[in-house]
């Protein structure tokens, strides 16, 4: 039973039954397979020729969405990005623009 | 061998505490619970126990610290009183719905306001709804009895759930009485060792404990836990036998004093229950008269079943309330007494009584008058004001 994930075993269809005590999850780090990214309504698009790879983005993203790969940021995570915006605001190089919409 | 003493309310519990020595115990003083915390640091103080006290800086952070000594994995408890439980609320549902098995001696006091320091029973009976088992006692005796049963309660595999030990504030709490104390190796066994199977410093096993549920899993995860409420009745009446078993002292959901062939029936809880036995010795003894006394130890779960049946054959019941829940009727025992008594199709006829308020006092001759009320709306089948306090002072004659 350890093995199977707990979301394979539970999930919106699940009667009350199957629910673990207090919704208590026997697993660590769950929380990176679901994409709540989707919750997204304005996106940030980041233009790789403007970045100077100052990394001041990285940090303030409350979702850690922005990957970071021996000092060097990548693209966005969409599947965990929710839209704040701060990254597009704390850029000094308007590197990261938002554009409306997922 | 049983000890003889005499001891406090408060001391009962904090010598339980210590028979216990639970891992940890964060609490915080409040009238008339102060003592308890205070005598657990003695005996701390004194290395007699090893149990970690938190000191902390309110209700709310005690009852959070509680919290997360139990989901770390810690045998945790707690105590307080009135206000110092109303600072707990968030955190009482939060330990309910995490089902952690937590231990709170509460002494019953009056919620402010007005402010005061005596006894009712405003405080436990807001948090009714709240997931708690709620245990009362009538005497010393049964509260340190009932905390010492409240462990395996909590902590059996079908429950899951917090348990909270009440008592009547000063009446018990700091009146002193006789007492039968169990040895410490029997009450060392009776508790038994604390083994979770889940818990949040188990190295082995990983795990996220209170996540958020959306509307998809919230009513579910509800019904999971009011199950666990359904099987405390079972756990609660085995673990009741086994403690007979060790001290020859009988509990049930409730006491039935001179029930067997009582016409008239009153029902309480706590310590007014004494009292109300000396009125039913007083009656039968001088007027043949067939009174009895329902006396409720364990409030939640609600015994709605047991309690129609032990009142099927009465022809008058007056239910007593000890608090308010202003619904402009009833008191809260009242309600579930009678929702009990109308879903079994008893014929009782019912009054409901509020006394006791911020401690006022309650005498036998009230007792004896409640009594006698009973008999008259038997025959009448009249009951004019079905909400009636006992000792209130009024421009207004009185039914009693």
């Amino acid at each position: 039973m350890a093995d199977i994930k707990i979301y394979d075993r539970i999930n919106e269809q699940s009667p009350w039954q199957d629910i673990t005590e207090g919704n208590q999850i026997y697993e660590a780090a769950t929380s990176r397979d679901f994409c709540t990214g989707e919750w997204r309504t304005s996106t940030p698009e980041w233009s790789q020729e403007k970045c100077k790879q100052c990394l001041l983005c990285t940090p303030v993203c409350p979702d850690s969405s922005i990957p970071v790969t021996a000092g060097k940021r990548a693209d966005f995570d969409y599947d965990h990005c929710k839209g704040c915006g701060i990254c597009a605001k704390v850029c000094p190089f308007g590197a990261i623009q938002m554009r409306e919409g997922k | 061998m049983a000890i003889r003493e005499r001891l406090s309310g408060n001391e009962a519990v904090a010598y339980a505490i210590r028979q216990v020595n639970p891992d940890v115990m964060p609490a915080f003083p409040i009238t008339p619970s102060t003592e308890i915390p205070q005598y657990v640091a003695n005996y701390i103080a004194n290395g007699e126990i090893d149990t970690e006290f938190i000191h902390v800086e309110s209700e709310h952070s005690a009852m959070s610290a509680t919290v997360g000594a139990s989901a770390a994995g810690a045998r945790a408890v707690t105590a307080t009183s009135s206000c110092g439980m109303a600072l707990m609320w968030e955190e009482l549902y939060v330990a309910a719905s995490n089902r952690l098995p937590i231990v709170l001696a509460l002494v019953n006091r009056a919620l402010s306001g007005p402010i005061n320091i005596n006894a009712d029973h405003s405080d436990s009976m807001g948090a009714r709804d709240s997931g708690w088992i709620q245990i009362y006692a009538e005497s010393n005796q049964e509260v340190y009895d009932n905390y010492i049963q409240a462990f395996p309660i909590a902590e059996d595999k079908r429950v899951h759930l917090p348990v909270m030990v009440c008592q009547d504030g000063f009446i018990t709490s700091h009146g002193v009485e006789n007492i039968l104390l169990v040895e410490d190796d029997e009450v060392k066994h009776f508790v038994g060792t604390y083994e979770p199977e889940h818990y949040l410093l188990d190295v082995s096993g990983r795990m996220a404990l209170g996540p958020y549920a959306v509307s998809n899993y919230y009513m579910e995860t509800k019904r999971a836990q009011r199950q666990a409420m359904i099987n405390a009745r079972e756990v609660i009446l085995e673990v009741a036998g086994r403690f007979e078993k060790m001290t020859g002292r009988q509990y049930g959901f409730f006491e039935e004093y001179q029930m067997e062939d009582a016409d008239y029936a009153i029902v309480l809880i706590g310590s007014a229950a004494g009292t109300c036995k000396a009125a039913v010795e007083e009656i039968r003894n001088t007027t043949g008269k067939r009174v009895g006394l329902i006396k409720i130890r364990v409030f939640r779960p609600f015994p709605e079943e047991e309690l129609a049946r032990a009142l099927s054959a009465v022809k008058a019941v007056a239910v007593m309330d000890r608090s308010e829940m202003f619904a402009a009727t009833s008191g809260p025992l009242g309600a579930e007494v009678r929702a009990a008594m109308y879903q079994a199709h008893c014929t009782a006829d019912v009054v409901n009584y509020f006394y006791g308020l911020g401690g006022r006092d309650i005498t036998v001759a009230d007792f004896e008058a409640v009594y006698s009320r009973l008999e008259t709306i038997a025959q009448t089948h009249e009951v004019t004001d079905m909400y009636e306090y006992i000792g209130l002072r009024s421009a207004q004659p009185e039914e009693v």
